[in-house]
């Protein structure tokens, strides 16, 4: 097999690469925390109002999973563009779904 | 070169989980899968908004929902997502033994969720009377909440099932995709607890 001469260099060159990942997967574990912390401290204190807290608290959310589908996921990664194709198309979905049910509610 | 073999090589290609063909096809699909699950769970979000204040004179959000057993949970569900990324580290190096190690841990935090929930559950129906029929906020929680425990029990069958079947097999290039796919679903129900923590617990407490 022809592609795998000199594997030693490239799996040493490739576990380097995974190491790195995982210190990128780890700082973005570690955001997650920092920001879950954040979200329960301003609901559980009620330092803000009801109207501010909400909005936050969604973009708090927001980040969350994107670190998680970004990082934890490879999403970020190369050959992901159908994954995103597909993540993306159920999200347009999913956010017609949620605002089409709140405008016949709410309005 | 026999089938076997070619499953089974000396040195393992960087991504196992895509070098096969079959690999590839379940990667693809397992994502079609996931933004088919986006969809549905957004559907019972959607109904569980729009019917949250609902309550029939039952028990409201802000009364029922206490924070604390839910931070809990969430680090719980939180952790076990690094565990399974772990469990994924050790597979790209070849290391099947640290990857069954990571696996187990994340089936136990996993466990620690659900018992969470159970007892939540539990607490909610004997000390509020708060039950699936009480009112239409009650059967949009359960309906929403009981899914997503419902995918973690799920998702704990799949995992126990693939770790005891490849237990004496190792790890070749037929089962690396298995292991991959049930991360990535692993990640993904910790994406919808995120959403269920934000939208249902503390939006539940601010009002």
């Amino acid at each position: 097999m022809t592609e795998n001469t000199n594997s030693n260099e490239t799996n040493s060159f490739q576990k380097q690469k995974r190491k790195e990942e995982m210190q990128k997967q780890l700082i973005s574990f570690a955001l997650m925390i920092v920001f879950t912390i954040i979200a329960f401290v301003v609901v559980a204190t009620g330092m803000m109002d009801g109207m501010f807290v909400i909005p936050i608290l969604l973009i708090l959310a927001i980040i969350q999973v994107a670190f998680q589908l970004y990082y934890f996921m490879h999403m970020k990664d190369k050959d992901h563009e159908m994954p995103a194709l597909m993540m993306y198309g159920g999200m347009w979905a999913a956010i017609l779904t949620v605002a089409g049910l709140g405008v016949i509610s709410w309005w | 070169m026999s089938h076997d073999h070619s499953l089974n090589p000396e040195t393992m290609p960087n991504e196992p989980e895509k070098a096969t063909l079959e690999g590839k096809n379940k990667f693809l699909g397992f994502w079609f899968f996931l933004g088919g699950e986006t969809v549905l769970f957004a559907c019972l979000f959607g109904t569980y908004i729009t019917l949250r204040n609902s309550t029939a004179g039952g028990p409201t959000s802000n009364e029922l929902f206490g924070l604390e057993l839910v931070f809990i949970m969430t680090i719980l569900l939180l952790s076990s997502s690094l565990t399974s990324v772990y469990a994924m580290y050790h597979m790209k190096n070849n290391d099947f033994k640290k990857m069954q190690l990571w696996l187990g841990i994340t089936a136990i935090l996993g466990f620690g969720f659900l018992a969470c929930e159970i007892y939540e559950f539990t607490h909610y129906i004997h000390e509020y009377e708060f039950t699936f029929r009480s009112s239409a906020f009650g059967s949009a929680f359960y309906a929403l909440v009981g899914f997503h425990g419902g995918h973690v029990t799920f998702g704990l069958s799949w995992l126990i099932a693939i770790m005891i079947r490849n237990a004496k097999r190792g790890l070749n290039l037929y089962n690396a995709p298995k292991f991959y796919t049930f991360s990535l679903y692993w990640h993904f129900i910790d994406v919808v607890w995120v959403f269920i923590f934000t939208v249902v617990y503390l939006m539940g407490k601010v009002g």
